[in-house]
């Protein structure tokens, strides 16, 4: 039968198009985690780069991202939620709501490399923090902004409606109501999306190249006002600048395999733990 | 007492929830402040036309056809690796995988898709440009080709993801019906499900689209680099991300140079928005055909 013929030509088509986007991904994470572990050591983690980039360890880069992350959320995880809140618990539905979804939808879609002109132009270049943890944090942080508000709001759609109206029809007011009983009973769902989102954050590099990151720092940063090492730029910065190539190439390759364990392990969690709730939500 | 606190917790939510709002508004006011007076310089036709791309020289030239063009040839290309293989995958994930790979594929595909750019850039450097460069006997390996496609498989998951969405709102009847009358089931998927789902599809691959265009740190590593119009996908070029990310760190502050790396990102944030407002408008029809709501 030709239909027949068709559907399993169709079928195996589809087959290979699965295998090879496998075989594709699971090659770069294959390449980097073989060439990458033998740099790892403890002395890779902990030790600061000596001799010119080419030995030593990136403990200033590993550290740089985690102080860059921190910020980044501090900033967006207020934020977002009262943004959440006030779209699911306040909201008078009509005009002004569709306005600030439509402009969420947007933000999500900004380019990253546009979010660091903003960035340059707003927090160094305006308000003069200069190239610093503290515009790098506030550009991220306005990155992630979209992503917490949209996770924030799946967990409040999901308390279910009963719970708030008996704790109204007890006399609390709206507030405490959001307080006391829809919070709580959303914070798991807010947790995961600051994960996701911290995944998201730690390997942006974009945003950060003209507002925090710096290929080589005299020591740790001091202040909130210091420019940092990062560990996305210092990848990209090992392969374009300096003069050993080859040594920095395998630096380059321990920093890749650093960063994407990272930002895998951190996504696996956020993922699992929101599959896990979607499916008790029904 | 209660009363003037739940008031001013209300007021106070309402005006942290323009945020996102005011954000949007400040990118787009200060992309127009800082391009202006490259705009006012060059004038709109002469920048967006303009051949030549020299910003350093003693004479200064801001034409970004060729950045343009760039970008351009970049994306269709990802378009050309991951179009493909991302709706292949997702039909695969729908049609064909058993209870226990659905499973497993699909969180995975979602976990892949947080990969960093930077680390798709390395890998294009480090390794795919190397072996390409042998393998199609080229003079460099970090040139359009190459980006595309490490690109297109950065792109994979995120059209995969959508696609598969898509396809699972499809209701269960119409499939159903199909195979009541006598169709197969590639029958049923081409001929019923896929126009089913053809707009969520659509705003899937608008989505990676949009993503392709404004992606970074992979073109800024593995493309080359030339801001020259490209002739064949085997010559080096310079999208507008990587021409902004590679220029901004040596252009003076307040130079028509700086002025007019913004106004590349005023035209790559017009290009994204665009992509993006087509999407959202593709997507609602796919909601109200299959009487999803919002």
């Amino acid at each position: 039968m030709k239909k027949n013929i068709i559907q399993s030509i169709g079928f195996g088509l589809i087959t290979l198009c699965t295998m090879l986007t496998l075989f594709f991904l699971g090659s770069i994470i294959y390449f980097i985690v073989v060439r990458g572990i033998g740099v790892i050591s403890w002395q890779f983690l902990t030790d600061v780069p000596r001799k010119a980039m080419t030995e030593g360890g990136v403990a200033p880069a590993i550290l740089g991202t985690f102080y860059l992350t921190i910020g980044a959320i501090l900033f967006a995880l207020p934020l977002g939620l009262a943004c959440a809140i006030y779209l699911n618990e306040y909201s008078p539905k009509g005009f002004v709501v569709n306005i600030i979804r439509m402009s969420i939808n947007n933000l999500a879609g900004v380019p990253s490399v546009v979010f660091g002109l903003f960035g340059l132009a707003l927090f160094v270049k305006f308000f003069k923090f200069g190239v610093s943890i503290l515009s790098g944090s506030l550009t991220l942080g306005i990155l992630a902004l979209p992503i917490i508000i949209s996770a924030a709001q799946e967990a409040l759609m999901a308390v279910p409606q009963s719970l708030r109206e008996a704790s109204l029809a007890l006399g609390a007011t709206h507030w405490q109501t959001i307080k006391k009983i829809v919070l709580p009973h959303a914070l798991p769902g807010i947790l995961t999306g600051v994960i996701l989102s911290i995944g998201r954050i730690a390997g942006e590099t974009a945003p950060i190249l003209f507002t925090a990151a710096t290929f080589y720092a005299r020591g740790l940063p001091r202040s909130i006002f210091s420019e940092v090492m990062v560990l996305p730029y210092h990848i990209y910065a090992l392969m374009t600048e300096g003069t050993h190539p080859d040594k920095q190439t395998t630096i380059a390759y321990g920093c890749s395999l650093i960063l994407l364990v990272l930002v895998l392990v951190v996504s696996t969690i956020a993922i699992v733990i929101r599959q896990k709730q979607r499916s008790a939500n029904g | 007492m209660y009363k003037i606190k739940e008031k001013i917790y209300k007021w106070l939510f309402t005006l942290l929830a323009f945020s996102s709002l005011i954000f949007l508004l400040g990118i787009i006011i200060l992309l127009f402040k800082e391009s202006f007076p490259i705009l006012k310089q060059v004038g709109l036709e002469g920048f967006i036309f303009g051949k030549n791309w020299y910003p350093t020289h003693g004479q200064p030239e801001f034409g970004i056809l060729p950045i343009i063009l760039g970008s351009l040839w970049v994306t269709t290309g990802a378009m050309l690796v991951c179009v493909p293989l991302g709706v292949g995958s997702a039909l695969y994930i729908h049609e064909l995988a058993s209870n226990r790979q659905k499973a497993i594929l699909k969180p995975m595909i979602e976990i892949l898709a947080s990969i960093p750019s930077v680390v798709f850039g390395f890998f294009g450097m480090a390794i795919a440009a190397p072996i390409l460069q042998k393998a199609f006997h080229l003079p460099t390996g970090l040139c359009a080709f190459t980006a595309s496609l490490i690109l297109g498989i950065m792109a994979i998951p995120t059209i995969c993801s959508l696609s598969e969405d898509a396809l699972s709102c499809v209701p269960l009847s119409f499939r159903e019906a199909s195979l009541a009358v006598g169709a197969n089931r590639w029958q049923t998927l081409v001929q019923v499900v896929i126009p089913a789902a053809g707009s969520g599809i659509s705003t899937a691959i608008i989505l990676g689209m949009s993503r392709a265009v404004g992606e970074t740190m992979t073109v800024l590593m593995v493309a080359g680099g030339a801001a020259v119009i490209p002739h064949t996908f085997f010559e080096p070029v310079r999208p507008m991300t990587s021409t902004i990310a590679a220029e901004m760190g040596e252009a003076v502050m307040g130079s028509l140079h700086y002025n007019a790396l913004f106004s590349i990102g005023l035209v790559l944030f017009i290009f994204t928005l665009v992509f993006n407002v087509i999407a959202e408008i593709v997507s609602r029809r796919f909601r109200l055909k299959l009487g999803l709501g919002r």
